[in-house]
C-alpha cells in the first residue's frame, strides 16, 4: 500500500452520505416501490439511495488508495475554519433570535459582532456600521420596497 | 412567427420604460458584482430572486439576465487594473490584460475587452435568436422517455466538469436529487423524508438552498481570513479608453474567434465561460504569428478571452430557454427563477410565451450596449467599488440573505434551514465538492423524476422504452460515455486541465 495517509475530509464526508444514502434507502422501502399505476414514490429515491452508498463507499476506498497523492495536500489550517465557523455561528444565533428580537435587532447585533469581534474594528466603528447598517435596511426593504421583514417583542 | 417579427415584438417589449429601466439596474448590479471580487453572478441572482416576485415577469428575467451578463463585463476591470480576476472567467485576461495596464495602456485593454464584449455579447445573441427557434421545433417531438435522457446528458456533462472529483460530483447531485425530493409526492401526494415536520411538506424552497449555498457558503468561506481584500495601487493611464488602430486591428480576428467560441462552448451543459475564454485565448496563441508575446501585454489576448466570456452566455439561453436545461449554477438558478414565476422553459416556450422569449433577446441586445455606454466613461468609478470594506460588505450580504428568503414565505422555519445550507455551502467548498452538481440536481430533480416515472407509465413498467426510442438511446449513450470516458487516463488528464482553468 502506498504511503502517505488517508483524506480524513473525504472520509468522513463518504461515510455521512453513505449514511444519508442508507437513511433514503430504508425510507424509500416505506413508501410504495411500484403500483397498478406506474412506478410509485419509493421508485426514484431508492435507486439514488442504492447510488449514493455505492458512490460514497466509492470516495472512502480511494481515500485509502490514493495515499500517496494525499500527503501532497496541503493540511487543512484549522484557525481559519474556526474563524468560518465564529462567523456561520454568529449568523445562526442572529437567525435564532429573529422571534425574539426581530430583524433590525438582530441584524445590528450580527454586524456589529462581526465588526468588532471578527475584524477587530474599535467598538466605535462597530456601532456605527451596525446602526447605519440597520438603519439602510429599513428605508430599502420595509419602507422603500414594501417587505416585510421579522418582527420582534419589542414590534420592530 | 418568424425571427423579424418576433425581434420587432420583442424591441417592443424591452423598449418600454420600465423594463429599459430593469435592464440598466441589471447591468449595473451586474457590472458592480462582477468587480467586487468574491461574489459571483450565482450568488447575486439568487438573493435578488426573492425581491423581484413582485415583479412582471418579463421584467424580472429581464433584469436578472443584466445581472448575468452584466458580471462578465465587470470581471474583466479588476482583471486589468488590479491583476485580480472578479470573477473565474476573468482569470485568462489577466495575462495580458495587466500586462498592458503596466505598460500604461490600462484604457486601451479596458477599452478593447468592453468592445470585445460587445461584438461576441452580439453574436451571441443573433446566434440565440437564430438556433432558439429550429431548436424549440426539433424538442416538440419530445417525450417523457427523450427528457428523461436529455436531463441524464446535461447531468453528466455538468458533473463531468464540476470538479476534480467525479464521484464528489455525482455524490452532490445525488443530495440535489434528494432535496428535490423531500415533500409531498407528486403523484401520489405521499409525504417524503418529511421527518414528521408539516413546515416540509411543500418540500425546501429552492430559493433557501440556492442562498444558503452559493451566497452564505461563499461569505463564510471569505471570512476566515479575517483580513481586508489588499488594495493594489490601481495603474494610471486609463484615462483615455479608446485603443488605438493598430490595436483595433491585432484584434480583428479575436472578436471573432471569441465571438464564436464562446457561443458555441456556451450551448454545451457544463463547460462554462471559463473554458470558453481559456480556449478562445488558447486558439488566438496557436494561430498568432506572434505567439511568443502573449502573455506579455497584447491585445489579442484580452480581446479573445473577454468575447468568448460574453458569447458564452448568449449560447447557455438556448438550451435553457428551448429544452428547459440549464448548463452551470447560474442557468439553473434563472431556471428556478422561470419555474416560480409560473413558467416552464422548454419547446413550447417560444410559442407560449414570445413576449418574454423576444423580449428578453430584444433587452440582451440592448443590455450589450447599455454596458458599453455604462463601462466606457464609468470604469474610473467603478475601481472605487473595490474600496468598499468588507467587514461591511459581509452582514450585508447575510442581512440580504435573510431578508431574501424570509420574503418568500415569512416563514422562521426557511430561515434556520438558510443557516444549515450556509453551513452545507461552507463545508462543500472545504471539502472539495463542487455546488454546481447539486443546485441543478435540485432544479431537474422533480422533473427527472416526473419524466422518469411517465416513462415507465408508458411502457407498463419495461424500462427499455428509454433505449428503444432513437433520441433517447442517443442521448443516454451520450450521457454512458461521458460518464465512462475518464477512465481513460488521457481523457482524464484533458478534464483535469479544464476544471483547474476553470478555478
Amino acid at each position: 500500500m502506498a504511503s502517505g495517509r488517508v483524506n480524513r475530509g473525504d472520509v468522513i464526508s463518504g461515510a455521512v452520505l453513505a449514511g444519508l444514502g442508507i437513511f433514503i434507502i430504508v425510507e424509500s422501502r416505506s413508501m410504495e416501490y411500484s403500483g397498478i399505476d406506474g412506478p410509485g414514490p419509493g421508485f426514484f429515491p431508492l435507486w439514488y439511495g442504492i447510488a449514493m452508498v455505492v458512490l460514497s463507499l466509492l470516495l472512502i476506498a480511494a481515500s485509502f488508495l490514493r495515499r500517496a497523492e494525499n500527503a501532497k495536500r496541503k493540511p487543512l489550517n484549522w484557525r481559519e475554519v474556526g474563524n468560518a465557523l465564529v462567523a456561520w455561528l454568529a449568523f445562526a444565533l442572529c437567525v435564532g433570535l429573529l422571534k425574539t428580537l426581530g430583524f433590525m435587532l438582530s441584524f445590528a447585533l450580527l454586524t456589529f459582532f462581526i465588526v468588532a469581534v471578527l475584524y477587530r474594528k474599535s467598538l466605535a466603528t462597530a456601532a456605527i456600521t451596525a446602526g447605519s447598517c440597520a438603519a439602510g435596511f429599513y428605508l430599502v426593504f420595509p419602507l422603500a420596497l414594501r417587505v416585510s421583514l421579522p418582527t420582534g417583542i419589542l414590534g420592530f | 412567427m418568424d425571427v423579424i417579427s418576433g425581434l420587432m415584438q420583442g424591441f417592443a417589449v424591452a423598449l418600454t420604460p420600465g423594463n429599459l429601466m430593469w435592464c440598466f439596474v441589471g447591468c449595473f448590479l451586474g457590472t458592480v458584482i462582477g468587480i467586487l471580487p468574491g461574489l459571483g453572478p450565482a450568488a447575486t441572482i439568487a438573493m435578488l430572486l426573492p425581491l423581484t416576485f413582485k415583479m412582471p415577469a418579463t421584467s424580472a428575467v429581464i433584469m436578472l439576465a443584466g445581472i448575468y451578463y452584466g458580471a462578465k463585463y465587470g470581471g474583466s476591470t479588476t482583471s486589468i487594473l488590479l491583476n485580480v480576476p472578479g470573477e473565474s472567467a476573468s482569470v485568462v485576461t489577466c495575462l495580458d490584460g495587466y500586462q498592458m495596464a503596466r505598460k500604461g495602456r490600462a484604457g486601451a485593454a479596458l477599452g478593447i475587452a468592453a468592445i470585445a464584449s460587445f461584438i461576441a455579447g452580439t453574436v451571441g445573441v443573433v446566434g440565440l435568436m437564430l438556433i432558439a427557434p429550429p431548436l424549440a421545433k426539433f424538442g416538440l417531438q419530445f417525450s417523457s422517455p427523450e427528457y428523461f435522457a436529455l436531463m441524464v446528458m446535461g447531468l453528466a456533462m455538468v458533473v463531468l466538469l464540476a470538479g476534480a472529483s467525479m464521484i464528489k460530483a455525482l455524490l452532490a447531485m445525488m443530495v440535489g436529487l434528494w432535496i428535490a425530493g423531500i415533500g409531498t409526492d407528486l403523484f401520489t401526494a405521499e409525504s417524503r423524508f418529511t421527518f414528521g415536520n408539516s413546515e416540509m411538506l411543500d418540500g425546501i424552497d429552492f430559493v433557501v438552498v440556492a442562498i444558503g449555498i452559493f451566497a452564505l457558503g461563499e461569505v463564510i468561506g471569505n471570512m476566515e481570513r479575517r483580513e481586508e481584500g489588499q488594495l493594489l495601487p490601481v495603474p494610471k493611464g486609463f484615462r483615455n479608453l479608446f485603443p488605438n488602430w493598430e490595436e483595433l486591428k491585432a484584434c480583428r480576428f479575436a472578436f471573432i474567434n471569441g465571438s464564436i467560441v464562446g457561443f458555441l462552448i456556451g450551448v454545451l451543459p457544463g463547460a462554462g465561460s471559463t473554458i470558453a475564454s481559456f480556449l478562445s485565448y488558447g486558439l488566438e496563441k496557436a494561430v498568432s504569428k506572434h505567439p511568443e508575446k502573449f502573455g506579455t501585454g497584447v491585445p489579442e489576448g484580452v480581446a479573445a478571452p473577454e468575447g468568448a466570456n460574453n458569447s458564452e452566455t448568449g449560447g447557455a439561453m438556448v438550451p435553457l430557454l428551448t429544452l428547459g436545461i440549464p448548463g452551470s449554477g447560474t442557468t439553473a438558478i434563472l431556471l428556478a427563477a422561470f419555474i416560480l414565476w409560473g413558467l416552464k422553459p422548454g419547446p413550447l416556450m417560444i410559442q407560449d410565451n414570445p413576449q418574454l422569449f423576444w423580449g428578453l433577446v430584444a433587452s440582451m441586445y440592448i443590455g450589450n450596449v447599455v454596458l458599453l455606454v455604462l463601462n466606457l466613461p464609468m470604469v474610473p468609478l467603478f475601481a472605487q467599488i473595490l474600496k468598499l470594506p468588507v467587514h461591511v460588505l459581509y452582514p450585508v450580504i447575510f442581512g440580504i440573505s435573510i431578508v431574501g428568503v424570509y420574503s418568500v414565505s415569512g416563514s422562521l422555519f426557511d430561515t434556520a434551514m438558510l443557516a444549515v445550507f450556509g453551513l452545507t455551502g461552507y463545508l462543500m467548498r472545504k471539502l472539495d465538492y463542487p455546488s454546481a452538481p447539486l443546485i441543478l440536481g435540485l432544479v431537474l430533480g422533480d422533473s427527472m423524476e416526473r419524466a422518469l416515472r411517465q416513462s415507465l407509465m408508458m411502457s407498463q413498467g419495461n424500462l427499455s422504452i428509454l433505449w428503444s426510442r432513437p433520441i433517447s438511446a442517443i442521448m443516454l449513450a451520450i450521457a454512458v460515455l461521458i460518464l465512462l470516458l475518464p477512465l481513460m487516463r488521457s481523457v482524464d488528464a484533458w478534464r483535469l486541465k479544464a476544471i483547474e482553468e476553470n478555478g
